[in-house]
């Protein structure tokens, strides 16, 4: 059994606990927009906030997680608005399959709360995610469009 | 099952079972626009469906316009360029626009209303683009027909604007969603005159995708995301070595796992554990005692499948694609032969949503949720597994977590049917692992070339001689399409002309022939397929041959170029826009050209990269494309981004190579794949002369490779014959 915070609501799962915390979310927690791509922590389709960190949630066992670390999908990063990482993809037309984008935008979520401003270097450095689509130059702007409506909501 | 799963479970289930098509319902396109706020969760298809107006096009009585789409979408953007053809002949309000996916069985029983559904060779706005234009403008002159009639007036006296009909001379005016019922009982116009691409308003324009929103927040239903109550997950494990047998495996030894239900032989060569979760069924299998029979080919590796390519390169064959004068006679006699062996590897299609296919069972009806290419073909690969009439079975195709190619077979179709059936009534969802997936590919063929080349006296291309030899993706995957002599698709770039794939340059005597060798590894038609290695070594060569001939490569192209215009002109475009005659590059930057034809366009890149310390960095490409017509540019601009990152991963990193008959990478740690970091600036030209269709998703990944070898060339005055580059030490000698 797990206690595990995901999107502000404890849950208790019933699983063993080498169980990936992808799967856990995926298929007990019933999140599916968190996305299985390799497993072995190479693609960042699977990857998550816990405590506010990009972290790719197919190579980490339940067990390392505990009812403290605050874990937020996909489903939890613009529940109430969209977040402005999803503004930015929404008005870039950045997806093309979707498939990796949800890895992306929550990576790129994750790097403009540490970094809201980052360079174009910063951004190639931190945002390692796969897509075999090939939307890296939407990725980019995106993200420098993410950082731009969140300074303007900042006054 | 925790009350998280079952609440889940449900709603996924109801999702499914509630709506006749797996319809993605967008908010309209404008309304997103930066500074607004968009609905989220996005909402499915709204209201009752109304009658429709034709096959193409249903509209609500709130002035939803639903357009019905038959080819898949997996990322590539046709499921809106189509819609918006449709629209445009329509005369509809593009912001009310939605879109329904069709399903097989309705195209089956309504006598294939909505024709082809496979996508594949850049064929989805191109091969239906007459009979989707002629759907939206015969829609049109029904709901016309239906307000005149209802005004007692000539049909001709009315005018459309975004859907609102008029009737100028009487002041009256409606809506499509008003007499939308009506039209539905009009006899469809026997002809309709279709717009001039000029006066296109909706088409030709940059709007948005119809279906990003729920890609954003993570509700979007893929294949893999698909859940039902009750719902098993089947993971199975095939011979690693193709064409191997499975002899045996233990199943009491996982039996009394947690969650495990079923250990299966799923055919020959396969056996799969079915589980209550994927983690479950996952452990199982890797703990499952197997024990396999390798067969004939347990000792190929990449070294005796080379020597087998190589012994082709001087064996005779009858198999021309392309003959003009006499082109070895040239050589026999020629002072000074310049000669050049190119190799290009296995690649995996590697898409990031693995294959999976959701299937249910019962002995009197099958249910399939898939992603797939073919619906057509998967609905009959279902029916044939599941032995049963095809009127009993169903395909609700998913959209596509990328494809590129890989889901044009329906083998995995058949492997989950057959699971389902061993467990009837119970849905289960067949997943492979990434690793399955990389092993059990259907790879993009290997091959090498031997190119010999002749100069005259002035330094033009007198004679050459192009022989392939390498793999037949048709020999394996369409055997019916095969002629006497070998596999019709293996020219693509390289044939004498036609609307497809014509060479583009005009050399006196030129020859160029194939000789198959098939290694035992499954081929299969990777994004761009055989125009990937034919552009690399056609425009890497014609590189060579120019600086034998101590001229510029542009200006060496030209001399061979003026009997094929089209081609000439995006090679230009491409050129100037990099600045090859006008600007200096960078200190220590340097530039490559290529351009090639294919699936009907006419591409050409120039790029430029510097080479430090051996370590390349491509900066820039600059694209230009002739695909006749245009009908989103933000899409087709994106699709020649995205397949320079496709292609320029396949000539970085791209390598399955063989050890004991089998592949050995396995996952992106090993089949590495270019990232953010490594993304050149690219810009794109598009130059539609009109009068022809071409493809946009394929050609352009084709004339990457090339150019930035030939610019690899310039900066370090080494040739990259041999792909991936990651094997080739750049650095100075």
């Amino acid at each position: 059994m797990a206690k595990l915070n995901v999107n502000g609501k404890v849950v208790e799962v019933d699983v063993e606990d080498d169980t990936p915390l992808l799967w856990v979310l995926r298929e007990h927690v019933g999140l599916t927009g968190t996305k299985y791509g390799c497993g072995v922590a190479q693609c960042g389709a699977c990857t998550v906030h816990l405590d506010g960190v990009a972290t790719r949630s197919c190579a980490l066992p339940v067990s390392a997680v505990t009812e403290e670390n605050r874990i937020v999908t996909i489903e939890g990063l613009g529940a109430e608005t969209p977040h402005p990482v999803q503004q930015a993809w929404a008005e870039l037309d950045v997806a093309q399959c979707g498939y990796c984008q949800v890895g992306m935008i929550m990576a790129a979520s994750s790097l403009l709360t540490q970094n809201p401003n980052p360079s174009d270097d910063d951004i190639r450095a931190e945002i390692t995610n796969i897509c075999r689509c090939g939307t890296y130059p939407r990725v980019l702007a995106g993200v420098k469009l993410a950082a731009e409506i969140m300074s303007t909501s900042r006054g | 099952m925790t009350t998280h799963e079952r609440t889940s479970a449900m709603r996924a289930a109801g999702r499914l079972s509630r709506r006749g098509f797996l319809a993605g319902a967008g908010a309209a396109a404008g309304a997103f626009s930066f500074g607004f706020s968009f609905p989220l969760p996005v909402r499915a298809a709204t209201q009752a469906a109304a009658p429709e107006v034709n096959a193409w096009v249903v509209i609500q009585p709130d002035e939803t316009v639903i357009i019905r789409i038959a080819r898949a979408e997996m990322g590539q953007g046709s499921l809106t360029g189509l819609a918006q053809l449709v629209a445009e002949e329509l005369d509809c309000d593009w912001d009310k626009v939605r879109f329904e996916l069709v399903k097989p069985s309705e195209n089956r029983r309504r006598e294939r209303v909505w024709r082809d559904m496979s996508t594949g060779g850049s064929r989805a706005i191109r091969g239906s683009q007459e009979y989707v234009r002629t759907g939206g403008a015969t829609a049109r002159a029904m709901l016309v027909q239906a307000a005149a009639q209802g005004w007692g007036v000539p049909a001709a006296q009315c005018t459309v604007a975004k859907g609102v009909v008029t009737h100028q001379a009487s002041g009256r005016s409606t809506t499509y969603g008003a007499v939308a019922a009506a039209a539905n009982g009009i006899a469809p116009p026997t002809a309709v005159t279709l717009k001039d691409p000029k006066d296109w308003t909706i088409a030709g324009q940059p709007v948005k995708r119809l279906d990003t929103l729920d890609k954003l927040n993570g509700s979007l239903v893929y294949g893999m995301d698909i859940s039902m109550p009750g719902m098993l997950v089947a993971i199975p494990k095939a011979c690693p070595v193709h064409g191997g047998k499975l002899k045996s495996f233990d199943a009491a030894a996982v039996a009394k796992m947690r969650g495990v239900k079923h250990m299966l032989r799923v055919d020959d060569e396969t056996v799969a554990v079915v589980a209550d979760t994927f983690w479950r069924a996952k452990t199982a299998l890797d703990a499952l005692p197997v024990e396999w029979d390798n067969g004939p080919n347990a000792n190929v590796s990449s070294e005796t499948i080379t020597e087998m390519l190589r012994e082709g390169l001087t064996a005779d064959t009858q198999f021309v694609g392309n003959r003009v004068g006499d082109a070895k006679a040239v050589l026999a006699g020629a002072g000074r032969v310049i000669e050049a062996d190119y190799g290009f590897p296995y690649q995996n299609h590697a898409p990031m949503e693995v294959i999976n296919a959701t299937v249910r069972w019962t002995p009197e009806r099958c249910e399939m949720w898939a992603p797939t290419q073919v619906a057509e073909a998967a609905l009959d690969a279902l029916a044939s597994a599941a032995g049963l009439p095809v009127e009993a079975c169903e395909v609700h195709v998913t959209r596509i977590g990328g494809s590129f190619g890989r889901r044009l077979t329906t083998e995995y179709v058949t492997m989950a049917t057959r699971i389902a059936k061993e467990i009837p009534g119970t849905p289960v969802k067949m997943m492979w692992t990434r690793e399955e997936d990389m092993v059990q590919g259907r790879f993009h063929p290997v091959t090498q070339c031997r190119l010999r080349g002749v100069l005259d006296a002035d330094g033009n291309v007198e004679a050459l001689h192009m022989r392939i030899s390498g793999q037949s993706i048709m020999a394996y995957m369409r055997p019916s399409i095969m002629t006497a002599n070998g596999d019709p698709v293996t020219f693509q770039g390289l044939l004498p002309g036609g609307a497809e794939m014509a060479i583009g340059y005009t050399i006196p005597n030129l020859l160029i022939d194939h000789a198959m060798r098939n290694p035992h590894i499954r081929p299969g038609a990777w994004r761009g397929v055989n125009l990937n290695q034919n552009a690399v070594y056609l425009e890497c060569f014609i590189d060579e041959m120019a600086q034998a001939a101590n001229t510029d490569p542009l200006v060496f192209r030209r001399k061979l170029m003026a009997n094929h215009p089209k081609h000439l002109a995006v090679l230009e475009a491409a050129a100037k826009g990099i600045g090859w005659e006008t600007t200096k590059p960078a200190d220590g930057v340097h530039r490559g050209l290529a351009q090639v034809m294919g699936f009907g366009s006419y591409v050409a890149a120039a790029a430029e990269v510097s080479v430090t310390g051996g370590r390349l960095k491509i900066h820039r490409i600059v694209a230009a494309t002739d695909p006749g017509y245009v009908v989103n540019p933000q899409q087709v601009e994106a699709q020649i981004a995205g397949s320079f990152v496709y292609g320029l991963s396949a000539m970085l990193y791209g390598e399955c190579t063989v050890k004991d008959g089998r592949i050995v990478e396995e996952n992106f740690d090993t089949y590495n794949v270019m990232r953010l970091d490594e993304m050149p600036e690219v810009e794109v030209i598009t130059v539609p002369s009109g009068g022809f269709w071409g493809g946009v998703g394929e050609p352009t990944i084709a004339v990457a490779a090339p150019a930035v070898l030939n610019a690899v060339f310039a900066a370090t005055g080494k040739r990259v014959r041999q792909l991936p580059l990651k094997n080739i030490d750049l650095g100075t000698s």
